[in-house]
């Protein structure tokens, strides 16, 4: 144990690393900090759906030995990090939160996880989501909701939620998320932390269980934006067991996250500003886009007249992909198996009741519905047509603007259950981030105040494709000269007390 | 009423890459039951396909043998329905863009038009416990090594006339599948599988019958059979005032007919769609062209050149063309001066037979083309009696080894000495004297019994035209 452990809750990568090679600090030391924090707080916030105890030593003892041998050590060393339960982590259960794979373990490693091993993290659990990543509040998990660090009658977003409050809570220094239409975002923005979804084909999928392949995207969470920046370094770059993943390196964060934001053109997105915004979101974002032209930046209005469509399209092709991905568990292979049917379609049909919760149950139907003969040309074909004018509006308001701005969503975190009985209430949620994904751009959610309930609000930032390091580079201008990141939810610093 | 049948086929065949189309795995057939299989091919959660580029090629290079054109883009699609061999629960195949289409092949002298031929992968099999099919076993299970092996379906329009004209175009597409390299045509292992779609019409009536789909064939003998029976059924369906029914049918071996299979099983919506998981394939004209100058001489091109070079019968150049190995020696014993004529009968004739009895392949055999060319002189200059010449044959076929060694280590030398051939003749003549009776009886044929007896004589290696001649004498003489 550390001298003084309450310190080592909260802190950066790049503090982390300093007391590592000062040798003042252990990451033994730094992962037992972590899961006491654990243990002493997330039974009340339900961030993990278990913990990676096993590894996360062994991790801690291999860069313990580097830090004795004094040997450089890698760009993630010691620090922990949090993975949603629907990436894969060779010998622990990646559930997706569900029942129907409660018992799946997978005996491979996703790519992402490979890279974070091999900088040098540790990896310290899995975190809760809702099924399948359906949903936006974690509430849809089978296992049992998540709670907003900052009030634990709110929830946290989702579908990354356990990751989100792992971060806020001071659980791990990183988190990955994935995010299919914000499932990164939107939590980041209710829990009052960065959050990132990269360009579509930056971060290799290869051992992501996927709900919509071609939206689909892993990203990095943290509470400051040069740590999510690390992590992106991290692990993206091509991946050649994933055909969709871009022959791409992003240039390293030295040399571009300080540029900042002098002379950029941002665009204050009008459709997704206005009408059906909060007060206090509405406000915050004025503010944010002052902040950004203080810092010297060329703020204007800018329109994207398909938006509208985005929620109606992207209903259609994520389910519609969903469908067929999800049709693998069907009680044959793996997973939840119903013992009593005595047949293999009753097997099929009870199976996939039993395992399945309803919101996976309403989205399988939903893209059966739009890929069915006699339907696919109405909903499914349209969809792709009007998500191609969606990209179109995205490449013309790039045509005049280096990156646009629009809240992340437009409320605060709301009460557990307040919409849990009205799905389309529920979807709307993430009207704002869908777009990006859609598109295949990279987003950026970061803190930009605080309502009146003192519950974060989140500023989006979206760039072209492939212009990552340009978004975090205006991000982190934006977060220095703002420092809403300072102030974090109380159990961060509740060990510190203690 | 006369009635005309129109045939269309669908053929899946295996392509023999050495890994599967979208992952690493063997494809090798057989083996210990889901011992080829990685998380790529089982489907696993959270992994990814990748496309395997030879699988590609092999379906440039067949589209090409096949006279299609060739897609410039190609794109996977996702076929959705459920069954236990589908880990996936959908097959990656190819819906609106396959890589082929628009082709043709020619069977005597009738062209068939091939409407498409796309990639994609196979399924696994179901293995039923205490009985030979799902109905009435005890439970099921999944051998998954053959999921994800690469398939080409090739779909032809409706252009086939017969049960027959089916028949050779599936033993002409084998062919060309084998001659090009891509697919080794085995149907016992099921590497080329195939399903026919068959209605019948009035003669002369332009618009087509209804159309019934027949799977469960295990052989061109069987497609063949099938069809026919198929026909018979519609048929008479029709002539006793009914209508045929769109539906897939099993042709049953044993009792010669097909049946409908269960309604359930062939209700599908397959709710393609894109699979996002692959890029979009774009294909280089270049790499196209490459491909293309690789073509081997194909089974059409080269049944010409016999006919035309060689002078051999169009049918015995079918023959000979019908394996690509088989051929391929044929032309490698000539291009080192073997006589056509005597190289063509040889093989059709003695090696043909030889493999049929033993069902080998003629790669299996031990000849080497300087054996036959040897073997043919050797007979041509009389050194050894045509009847040595085809057990020679027989036994290099079958161990191999050198014709001139084997001749004299045999002491298989033709004997042609004149006087002692009929020294040999005499005495049989003399010891047969009631057949010779008999012969001069009236009796000609007895003459035979002789020949043979002369041949017997001398372990056949007697000149059979010496003895003929000595014969003659003999029996004149002594008449």
């Amino acid at each position: 144990m550390a001298t003084d452990s309450s310190t080592l809750i909260g802190k950066s990568v790049r503090e982390l690393r300093a007391l590592l090679t000062s040798g003042s600090v252990s990451a033994r030391e730094i992962l037992q900090d972590h899961i006491q924090h654990i243990e002493r707080f997330d039974p009340e916030l339900g961030a993990f759906n278990c913990l990676t105890t096993h590894l996360a030593y062994e991790q801690a003892e291999k860069i313990d030995a580097l830090v004795k041998k004094r040997e450089p050590l890698p760009a993630l060393a010691g620090v922990p990090v949090a993975i949603k339960d629907n990436i894969c982590v060779p010998g622990y259960p990646a559930t997706c939160s569900s029942k129907i794979l409660q018992n799946f373990v997978p005996p491979y490693s996703a790519t992402v996880i490979e890279r974070l091993g091999a900088s040098g993290a540790i990896i310290i659990g899995k975190t809760n989501m809702d099924e399948f990543a359906m949903g936006s509040s974690t509430e849809n998990s089978a296992f049992a909701p998540t709670h907003n660090p900052w009030n634990v009658k709110k929830v946290p977003g989702g579908s990354s939620g356990g990751s989100t409050v792992a971060v806020a809570a001071g659980f791990s220094t990183l988190s990955l998320g994935s995010d299919t239409g914000g499932s990164i975002r939107q939590p980041a923005s209710f829990c009052g932390v960065v959050g990132m979804k990269p360009t579509y084909g930056v971060v290799s999928r290869f051992g992501l269980i996927a709900f919509a392949s071609s939206l689909d995207q892993i990203g990095p969470l943290g509470r400051e934006v040069e740590d999510v920046a690390t992590c992106l370094q991290v692990i993206s770059g091509h991946d050649k067991r994933d055909s969709t993943s871009l022959p791409f390196c992003l240039p390293t964060q030295s040399e571009t996250l300080a540029s900042g934001v002098k002379s950029m053109r941002i665009g204050i997105i009008s459709e997704l500003s206005g009408q059906g915004i909060d007060d206090d979101v509405r406000c915050s974002l004025k503010q944010a886009g002052e902040t950004l032209q203080s810092l010297g930046a060329v703020v204007d209005e800018v329109s994207l007249p398909n938006s509208k469509h985005a929620l109606s399209v992207y209903y259609l092709i994520a389910t519609a992909e969903a469908s067929a991905n999800l049709s693998r568990y069907d009680g044959v292979k793996f997973g939840l198996r119903n013992q009593e049917a005595d047949d293999i379609l009753s097997m099929y049909f009870s199976s996939r009741s039993d395992g399945f919760g309803a919101e996976v149950k309403r989205r399988i139907m939903l893209g059966t519905y739009a890929l069915s003969s006699g339907y696919y040309d109405a909903y499914y074909k349209k969809a792709q047509q009007v998500r191609r004018l969606i990209k179109q509006d995205f490449d013309r308001a790039f045509s005049q603007f280096d990156l646009l701005i629009c809240p992340t969503s437009p409320t605060v975190a709301f009460e557990l259950g307040a919409k849990t009985a009205d799905p389309l209430q529920m979807y709307l949620s993430d009207i704002a981030t869908i777009p990006a994904n859609l598109a295949g751009i990279p987003g950026i959610s970061i803190p930009c105040g605080f309502s009146q309930q003192r519950l974060p609000i989140g500023l989006q930032l979206l760039g072209p494709a492939l212009a990552d390091s340009k978004l975090l580079a205006a991000a982190y201008a934006f977060e220095k000269a703002t420092q809403f990141h300072t102030v974090t939810a109380p159990v961060l610093t509740a060990s510190a007390k203690h | 009423m006369n009635y005309e049948p129109v045939i269309g086929l669908e053929v899946h065949a295996q392509l023999k890459t050495k890994s599967k189309i979208f992952c690493g795995c063997p494809t090798d057939f057989g083996g210990t039951p889901n011992d080829h299989v990685c998380p790529v091919c089982l489907g696993l959660p959270g992994v990814l396909p990748v496309l395997n580029r030879r699988t590609v090629e092999f379906a440039i290079r067949s589209g090409l043998a096949l006279n299609c054109e060739i897609a410039e883009v190609t794109k996977f699609d996702r076929k959705n329905y459920f069954y236990p061999d589908l880990p996936k629960d959908y097959q990656i195949s190819q819906f609106d863009e396959p890589v082929c289409r628009g082709g043709h092949l020619t069977i005597a002298g009738k062209k068939i038009r091939i409407h498409r031929a796309h990639l994609e992968e196979d399924a696994g099999k179901l293995v039923h416990a205490g009985a030979a099919g799902l109905h009435g076993s005890e439970y099921s299970l999944v051998d998954f090594n053959r999921c994800g092996v690469p398939l080409l379906e090739i779909v032809t329009e409706p252009d086939i006339e017969s049960p027959e004209q089916a028949r050779l175009y599936l033993t002409e597409l084998r062919n060309i599948l084998r001659y090009i390299d891509v697919c080794d045509g085995n149907l016992e292992e099921g590497s080329f599988r195939c399903d026919a779609n068959v209605s019948v019409r009035p003669v002369g009536q332009k618009e087509l019958g209804t159309k019934s789909e027949i799977k469960n064939m295990n052989s061109f003998k069987a497609v063949q059979r099938a069809l026919q029976s198929e026909i018979e059924r519609q048929i008479a369906v029709l002539e006793a005032g009914g209508r045929v029914v769109q539906e897939t049918r099993l042709w049953n071996e044993a009792t010669g007919t097909t049946f409908p299979m269960r309604s359930k099983e062939e209700a599908h919506d397959y709710r393609y769609f894109p699979e996002p998981d692959l890029v979009p394939i774009v294909i280089d004209r270049k790499w196209v062209e490459e491909i293309a100058s690789t073509l081997p001489e194909l089974p059409e091109q080269r049944r010409s050149r016999y006919v035309s070079q060689y002078e051999l019968s169009p049918d015995d150049a079918t023959v000979l063309a019908e394996s690509k190995e088989l051929s391929d020696f044929f032309d490698a014993a000539l291009s080192i001066g073997t006589p056509a004529k005597a190289a063509a009968n040889w093989l059709m004739g003695p090696t043909i037979g030889y493999l049929n009895e033993n069902k080998l392949g003629f790669d299996s055999t031990k000849i080497t083309p300087e054996n036959l060319r040897d073997l043919t002189a050797a007979v041509e200059a009389g050194t050894i009696s045509s009847t040595t010449a085809k057990q020679l044959l027989l036994e290099i076929l079958a161990s191999g080894g050198n014709i001139a060694n084997l001749i004299a280590e045999k002491g298989l030398v033709q004997i042609s000495d004149e006087k002692g051939l009929t020294e040999i003749a005499s005495k049989i003549l003399i010891d047969n004297a009631s057949q010779l009776e008999s012969y001069r009886a009236g009796k000609s044929k007895v003459r035979q019994f002789f020949f043979g007896e002369v041949m017997k004589a001398t372990k056949g290696k007697a000149n059979p035209q010496i003895v003929n001649k000595i014969l003659d004498e003999l029996l004149t003489q002594n008449t």
